[in-house]
């Protein structure tokens, strides 16, 4: 009895143990060798470099976000329609104007600048949904150089800032329509009929980059009181073209999320650019607010509408610029139009229908393929292999599908509700593949707690196998809306990080020497030109008289990268951040009486605490009147 | 029978013969590297300089290394500024304006050799270009010597005298610092070693002839 007893438990015993050797311990291997890869392929050695910049919109905080791809470290923090007191923005004269009075704005769409269908490196282009803006950030310096707008006639410029193929243009379609001229009341009952929406392209000096919407630059379409989402520009056989979806095509008001859900399709609007500019040379258009504006319904074949799923979010054109893929975000498909197809349906006047004036293809000839990617789906990015990957909002997940075959091939999570998705260099002719970024909206959960107010997380996704493979967590501050990869390659020999003396620097106010700093009064204006090197400013000492307007040219005279300054002037609201030979000038009326110093708030070096200085003021009426 | 003398005087009147012109020559040609190429690098590597400053000392100019826009010139002068340093500036060497003269005349003198050389003229081209070479060099560790020892006595940062390396590896403060002759020096040295050669080859052929 004891023997049998002993041999069921060896038995026992050797069976878990076996047990173990086969379901268990493999199991927890395999887990832990997929952790390790992971690891592996997202970490960069300190000292080493990522392989791709990510540029993240950041939604209402107006700021760009700068990230190395695969580590998804932020590396730096773009500041474009929201002063940034890190940097500096919006403290002087030049970025004060440039922001124009404006605390914030709503960056959503960054574009990097092409040339024949790539990304050339040279700009980055961001729209401000909010108060009609597009910035142009010079990828030399990665800083602001221009801010357009508000721009006239636009009301929540959404679709913005996809760019053409080779950056003739910087393109726009508007959230939201409004009586046109913008400051005209019409009663909203009237909505259907005499609101406007608006698609326009600004154009972009091939040089210099200056984006222009004038009398003689650029143009914008009066369209239906659609709300325009997002677009895409043609390329390769397409270019020329521009697409953009809209949903409420029931043209409603009130609650929006009933009244304008009730079209089983709303519509791609595709622009035919090349047509408008020969109405433009033929002067058939109006000026409306000192912009050219083209009616539709008088310049026939500039714009058709496309049948699109129900409430269509995402359209994106494919590397080769044959397919044309809308997503209706209240339905299970995403449809892929076929750019030869539309031409035909054009030529053979195949309509089913007209928008005041604009023609409406018939769906089933212009349509190729619906692809069954699931639900919620948004927004469509390529690969290098002839993938496309497809988010979904309501199912949480990206759908991975073939271009030819129409076959969704495989299907990973994401936590939690992607909206963007970014592959590396995805919009141009030649994505790089390798990564899929989600962008995702919600992340509760996945970090450390920090209260009620939550980041945004984004998720680092491998697609170089059959099955997409989750990489990493990242989280950044509200809110990144859309995202673009650049190869880092690209930017290497173009990034400075010295402004030098006379080359990048040719401000006419610059000074290099300690000796020619000094300070001029004219009248009640005093003029300081002023230098920052380690670990001093010279001046030290401005003495002004209450009342006086002082204007401040701080050079940082440093000629080594990293060596930046800061001037500081306390209770005076003012800090501003120069760069190694950056010249920055600040303009402030000095109506507080008493003596305030002003110091260095960039750490320079190792005296950096001593470099500060005094602003004297002296009050109205004598030194004595303090008293 | 000649006595050692009449020899000696005999052996310093012989014109240089093709083989020993050719070399003076060359030697001439030598000195254009010290007008086209820095005499002298210094080096400064520390842990936030890990491509090291550069400075370069040519016959006429001080010249900063030149990175990512970085000028290593003013980067050394801010950074010696700490200590009470002297800035390095073009005019505190007076040697920038002869210097070029003295290598220029050298040259000459050694081109007019070419043509009407005797040996002593070798002799003595040989003795200037050693001594030009040995008070340059002795010159350049008594700049380094008086900037390293007289720091303001204002400075910042309190620091022993000090002397720069002339020649070799030092370490100053955070900074290791690398000092040697560049290709301009080369320069002279290549004169000397092609003129040693070309007084050779003459000697040479006088001693066989006797």
């Amino acid at each position: 009895m004891k023997k049998q007893i002993q041999l069921v438990a060896l038995a026992s015993i050797a069976f878990l143990a076996l047990a173990l050797l086969f379901m268990g311990c493999p199991k927890k291997e395999a887990v832990k060798s997929e952790i390790a890869e992971a690891a592996l392929a997202t970490y960069v050695p300190p000292g080493d470099l990522d392989e791709f910049y990510l540029f993240y919109s950041g939604g209402h905080s107006g700021n760009i976000f700068v990230a190395g791809i695969p580590s998804m470290r932020h590396i730096a923090t773009i500041p474009v329609f929201t002063p940034y007191p890190s940097t500096g923005y919006g403290f002087d004269k030049e970025t004060k104007e440039m922001l124009g009075g404006y605390t914030w704005g709503d960056a959503h769409h960054p574009a990097l600048s092409e040339t024949n269908g790539d990304y050339d490196g040279r700009w980055l282009f961001i729209n401000d949904n909010a108060n009609n803006r597009i910035a142009r950030i010079d990828l030399k310096d990665f800083k602001v150089k221009q801010i357009l707008g508000p721009i006239p006639n636009l009301s929540g410029n959404h679709g913005s800032t996809f760019v053409t193929e080779n950056t003739e243009y910087v393109t726009i379609a508007t959230r939201f329509s409004v009586p046109i001229p913008k400051g005209t009341y019409v009663p909203v009952e009237e909505y259907a009929k005499k609101y406007h929406g608006i698609v326009a392209l600004v154009e972009v000096d091939p040089k210099t980059g200056e984006m222009r919407m004038d009398e003689k630059h650029g143009f914008q379409i009066l369209m239906p009181p659609f709300n325009f989402d997002l677009g895409d520009a043609g390329k390769g056989p397409s270019h020329g073209w521009v697409f953009w979806t809209c949903y409420n095509s029931e043209r409603a008001t009130g609650i929006l999320e009933i009244t304008a859900s009730q079209n089983d399709r709303d519509y791609i609007a595709a622009v035919n650019w090349k047509k408008a500019e020969e109405y433009l040379k033929a002067g058939k258009y109006k000026i409306i607010s000192g912009v050219r504006v083209i009616d539709p319904k008088e310049a026939p074949g500039v714009v058709y509408l496309l049948p699109c799923a129900k409430s269509p979010h995402g359209v994106d054109v494919s590397p080769d610029g044959k397919w044309i893929v809308g997503s209706g975000k209240l339905q299970s498909i995403t449809t892929v139009y076929n750019f030869d197809k539309m031409l035909k349906a054009i030529e053979n006047k195949d309509f089913v229908g007209e928008e005041d004036g604009i023609p409406v293809l018939r769906y089933e000839s212009v349509r190729e393929a619906e692809v069954q990617v699931g639900l919620g789906p948004l927004h469509t990015q390529f690969d290098d292999k002839g993938y496309a990957y497809t988010s979904l909002f309501v199912e949480s997940a990206i759908a991975k599908w073939k271009l030819g075959t129409w076959e969704v091939v495989d299907k990973i999570p994401i936590a939690y509700n992607i909206g963007h998705l970014c592959v590396p260099e995805g919009d141009t002719k030649h994505p790089a593949g390798k990564y899929v970024i989600a962008l995702n909206k919600l992340s509760h959960g996945r970090h450390l707690s920090v209260g009620p107010s939550q980041p945004e997380a984004s998720q680092l996704i491998d697609i170089t196998g059959e099955k997409m493979k989750l990489l990493y967590d990242a989280f950044t501050e509200p809110e990144p809306h859309y995202a673009q990869a650049i190869r880092a390659d690209k930017l290497k020999d173009k990034v400075i990080e010295v402004y030098q003396k006379g080359i990048d620097n040719k401000n006419p106010n610059a000074i290099w020497d300690e000796k020619d700093a000094k300070i001029v009064r004219k009248g009640n204006t005093v003029e300081v030109w002023m230098i920052a090197v380690r670990s001093r400013f010279q001046p030290w000492k401005i003495e002004v008289n209450q009342g006086d307007k002082v204007i401040i040219h701080l050079t940082n005279i440093e000629q080594t990268t990293d060596e930046l300054h800061g001037l500081a002037i306390c209770e005076y609201n003012i800090n501003i951040v120069v760069d190694p030979g950056e010249t920055k000038t600040i303009e402030f009326v000095a109506n507080k009486p008493g003596v305030f110093p002003f110091y260095c708030t960039n750490f320079c070096s190792a005296l950096h605490q001593e470099m500060q200085g005094y602003l004297l003021v002296k009050p109205k009426g004598g030194a004595t009147a303090m008293k | 029978m000649e006595t050692l003398l009449q020899k000696w005087e005999r052996l310093q009147d012989t014109p240089l013969n093709l083989k020993s012109r050719i070399l003076t020559f060359i030697a001439a040609l030598s000195v254009v590297l010290t007008f086209l190429f820095p005499l002298w690098r210094m080096q400064f590597f520390a842990t936030f300089y890990p491509d090291g400053l550069k400075l370069y000392i040519y016959s006429y100019k001080l010249e900063g290394g030149k990175t990512a826009g970085r000028d290593d010139l003013r980067e050394i002068n801010t950074l010696n500024h700490y200590i009470g340093m002297k800035p390095l500036s073009q005019s505190d060497f007076p040697e920038f304006t002869y210097l070029p003269f003295v290598f220029g005349a050298l040259g000459l003198l050694t081109l007019r050799a070419v043509v009407l050389g005797k040996i002593s003229t070798v002799v003595d081209l040989i003795v200037m270009y050693a001594y030009v070479g040995l008070f340059s060099i002795l010159d350049f560790y008594n700049k380094l010597y008086t900037y390293g020892h007289n720091l303001a006595p204002d400075a910042p940062i309190k620091v022993q005298p000090f002397t720069p390396p002339v020649f070799g590896k030092k370490l100053i403060a955070q900074f290791t610092v690398y000092s040697y002759p560049y290709i301009g020096s080369l320069g002279l040295l290549l004169a000397i070693v092609f003129l040693v050669l070309a007084l050779i080859f003459s000697a040479k052929e006088v001693k066989s002839e006797s």
